[in-house]
């Protein structure tokens, strides 16, 4: 092992049921650094950490540790801890109504010569722990007196007192405010001097320029790479995380007509759904596709699931068509003529039970009520209707949906939706998963829909379908609405966007 | 073998009440079985004889006739307790004990409270009537709100009522079982014409359900919460008062079986009213081929479950198995009944079946 790398994984792969979680991994950490990991949801940052710390039986590879010849397979926590890695997680898995002297030392306590707990050592020795790291707590208070921050800092605090060679922090800043992020980075970087080598997962890219020193990339559960922070800078994070190389990307300008004189469709001011999306204002205007860029996870299917009542908003004012409106639940916005097709098909989009044609008529007959049952004739009748226009392949309309392959799936929940003829339909995600032919039918689809006078709020991963088919870009970061982008939407601008921060 | 042939063949094994049919038709052998053994008419368990009653009426008479008489209280309350297990993948165990208080709500409001006896009715009958299914409704509002607005498990939730009901209706008579020796009161239990009237009011509840769940979508709406409530809620529908609304129906449902189970004794016996009850009626839905996960259901097949059960315990008192001993063999022939819709067992089946194709072509070959 080369001098100053406290832990190297090579080759990690791990495989969950039909998901090839990780593959050929391989991650470098050194003494004293703060290292990011970094990755849009899914693409394997909490998987590799689980590997590290036990929780996952990786099924290819091996990790090194330093001082430990043999390569480390860890099947637990503990095992972990014993090598010399330790994991605060954005929770705090601490005793609240213990005091923090207690908490410090739960497990492991000092006895006396009676093999009684050694009160007066320990508390002692806490205090001493904390004042080292220039945390200014009495350890003999409970820890619920304490903020998170502080309590975060306690279990940090346990961290590094248990030895630990690496730290590692999943997502510990989440619930932060600024002030505490900051007493946060400078604990980190005092433990940094100390020579503990960090590895730190979070979702805000400001934090990871403000404290890290090196970055490692995963995308779909393999190694994008690693780089020094000076070398990447952030346009190029948000390209190696999201799989594009600017370089490669041709300006592709789709037809951009001026719709600001259209009537207004949508309009919402400081609409948000606290803990998901941050409040937001927009207008969205007939005939209208309004795209919604953002990384996974930046609360772009939260504002859309905000407008629609899937996440009931708990702040601002909703206009449609310039009346003032109140959804409490989808069917509300349904009744106003909205649709929405939501990103996670499985757990939200089909009733895998039921027929094709059920599946199709089931928005239409829930918005027309209970005891207005369509007939069999009339669902019939748009059953084929919509198998015929999206070219659904089924053996028949009575086929039960989980029987239908993925695309097809979600072309029956897009016929749902269709069927209720609805002015308003968000498609978040309508493409993932699907062929390249099928998709290209339902960018063609959406435009076509939006030339009916239809606004579409379109939701993707794939900027390029988005520039394709978008009048106008919404951009979404860290749960808000940071900006918007009209006219000649290019790719390059929108990944600016995301970005954020320094303009390049 | 033909292709007609064949297909019909095919269309009997996928026919989902293929397995509820054949058990209730081995449960009838077995007593074909019997009567050939002990040398009696190998058909009577079939037969129905016209007899005349001490008090000049004609009544029909038979075993069948008894089966469909003795099992419609529990397929009353399987209507309301398929619907409830698709919504909320759950079971309503309260409703034998909201039988009992339902039962003696209604006693107690003919016979006043405190009386113990009477023959003449304190209030019009209707409202006796009309305050059973009232408090068999109430129930179910109750169950129902406790399991879709305040998400608590249904086992948990029911659980409540199931304890409660019974005790709450000693209390509503007074710590006393209140006899109404009156014949309208008993008309319920007793013969409407030649026919049972039990066996005339369970039809009466199946006919309204089932043209419910023709004529409404509520079906498609339970079935479709019970798969997914999360994509039924992004569809419109409104999950929640969904499976309120099932627990409601389980609950009037149980009100009605309490005052046909109250009528027959001409008595409100808070102790013994719908006693275990509850289980023969999730059983029903069991044995209809209804998954107790939720989701898609059959009501004709809990229907036939029902009756299966009855006729099983009718079978047993035929065999003269005595009633101390007769739940064990029924236990015994439900489990055989439940295994056989296992998946496992029926996926055994099925690999024997092609297995045995598959040696077929290979010998044609």
């Amino acid at each position: 092992m080369e001098d100053n790398v406290v832990l190297t994984a090579r080759g990690i792969s791990m495989t969950f049921p039909g998901v090839k979680a990780l593959e050929n991994v391989d991650f470098t950490l050194r003494k004293g650094e703060i290292h990011a990991l970094m990755g849009e949801n899914g693409a394997g940052k909490s998987t590799l950490i689980k590997c590290l710390t036990g929780i996952n039986d990786f099924e290819a590879g091996e990790i090194h540790i330093e001082g430990v010849d043999e390569p480390v397979k860890n099947h637990s926590t503990r095992d972990a801890q014993n090598v010399g890695i330790s994991t605060v997680y954005q929770e705090v898995n601490l005793c609240p109504n213990l005091s923090v002297a207690e908490n410090l030392f739960i497990g492991r306590e000092p006895l006396t010569k009676l093999k009684t707990v050694d009160r007066k050592s320990y508390n002692v020795k806490s205090q001493k722990i904390m004042d080292d790291l220039g945390i200014s707590v009495d350890v003999t208070q409970n820890l619920e007196n304490y903020s998170l921050a502080i309590q975060q800092m306690v279990a940090i605090a346990r961290a590094v007192d248990m030895e630990c060679k690496v730290l590692i922090l999943d997502e510990p800043t989440s619930s932060l405010d600024d002030e505490e992020v900051e007493k946060l980075f400078k604990l980190m970087r005092m433990l940094k001097e100390k020579g503990v080598g960090i590895i730190f997962v979070t979702h805000f890219l400001e934090q990871v320029y403000a404290v890290c020193d090196r970055i490692t990339v995963l995308r779909n559960g393999a190694l994008v790479g690693e780089y020094p922070i000076a070398d990447l800078p952030r346009v190029k994070l948000v390209a190696a995380m999201m799989g594009k190389d600017l370089d490669d990307l041709a300006a592709i300008k789709g037809e951009t007509k001026d719709l600001s004189h259209e009537p207004l469709e949508i309009s919402a001011k400081g609409l948000a759904h606290i803990g998901t999306v941050k409040p937001f204002d927009l207008e969205i205007h007939k005939g209208e596709v309004i795209g919604i860029g953002g990384l996974l996870g930046s609360g772009r299917s939260e504002l859309a699931r905000s407008i629609y009542g899937a996440d009931r908003a708990n702040t601002g004012s909703l206009k449609v068509k310039d009346k003032d409106v109140q959804i409490h639940q989808p069917i509300d916005a349904m009744n106003l003529g909205m649709g929405m097709l939501p990103d996670d098909r499985k757990a939200e989009g089909i009733i895998e039970d039921l027929t094709v044609r059920e599946n199709i008529i089931l928005a239409l007959q829930a918005k027309t009520g209970m005891f207005k049952k369509l007939s069999r004739q009339k669902q019939n009748e748009i059953a084929d209707r919509y198998i015929d226009l999206l070219s659904i392949k089924t053996p028949s309309p009575d086929t039960l949906v989980k029987q239908l392959s993925g695309g097809n799936q979600q072309k029956v929940i897009l016929a749902r939706w269709l069927a209720t003829s609805p002015d308003f339909l968000i498609l978040d995600e309508p493409t993932r998963g699907i062929d390249i032919g099928t998709k290209t039918e339902i960018q063609k689809l959406i435009v076509e829909l939006a030339g009916q006078g239809k606004s579409i709020m379109f939701i993707s991963s794939e900027i390029m379908e988005m520039v394709r088919t978008c009048n106008r870009m919404v951009i979404m970061r860290d749960r808000e609405k940071v900006g918007e982008i009209g006219g000649d939407i290019t790719e390059q601008k929108i990944m600016h966007a995301i970005a954020g921060g320094e303009g390049e | 073998m033909s292709t007609d042939s064949s297909s019909l063949w095919n269309k009997i094994k996928s026919w989902p009440l293929l397995l509820p049919v054949v058990a209730l038709i081995l449960v009838m052998a077995l007593n074909i079985l019997h009567d050939v053994a002990v040398g009696a008419n190998p058909l009577s368990f079939f037969t129905i004889t016209l007899n005349q009653t001490t008090s000049g009426g004609t009544i029909l008479y038979g075993r069948i006739i008894d089966i469909l008489n003795r099992g419609s209280e529990v397929a009353i309350l399987a209507l309301g307790m398929t619907l409830v297990v698709s919504s909320s993948a759950g079971t309503d165990i309260s409703v034998g004990s909201v039988m009992s208080l339902s039962a003696s709500f209604c006693c107690m409001l003919l016979a006043g409270f405190g009386v113990t006896s009477t023959n003449e009715l304190r209030v019009p009958l209707i409202v006796g009537v009309l305050a059973a299914f009232a408090m068999g409704t109430l129930c179910g509002c109750f169950n129902g709100t406790l399991v879709a607005y305040f998400g608590i498990q249904p086992m948990v939730a029911t659980l409540i009522l199931f304890s409660a009901a019974r005790a709450i209706g000693l209390l509503v008579c007074n710590n006393m079982i209140v006899y109404i020796r009156n014949a309208t009161f008993g008309a319920f239990g007793a013969f409407t014409g030649p026919l049972p009237t039990p066996i005339i009011i369970a039809a009466i509840c199946i006919a309204i359900v089932a043209v419910v769940l023709r004529k409404t979508s509520l079906g498609m709406y339970i079935q479709s919460v019970g798969i997914n409530s999360k994509a039924s809620r992004i569809a419109g529908l409104n999950s929640k008062r969904i499976i309120f609304l099932t627990y409601v129906i389980c609950g009037f449902f149980a009100g009605v079986a309490g005052l046909v189970n109250s009528s027959r004794i001409t008595s409100a016996d808070s102790n013994n009213i719908g006693l275990y009850y509850e289980m023969d009626a999730i059983l029903a839905v069991a044995l209809g081929g209804n998954s107790l996960g939720g989701g898609k259901f059959n009501l004709a097949g809990s229907i036939i479950g029902a009756y299966t059960i009855q006729a099983i315990t009718t079978t047993l008192y035929a065999l003269g198995v005595s009633t101390d001993q007769a739940p064990v063999y029924k236990a015994i022939i439900v489990v055989i009944i439940v295994a056989i819709q296992a998946p496992p067992v029926r996926a055994f089946f099925r690999k024997r079946a092609n297995a045995k194709a598959f040696g077929k072509e290979a010998a044609k070959a």
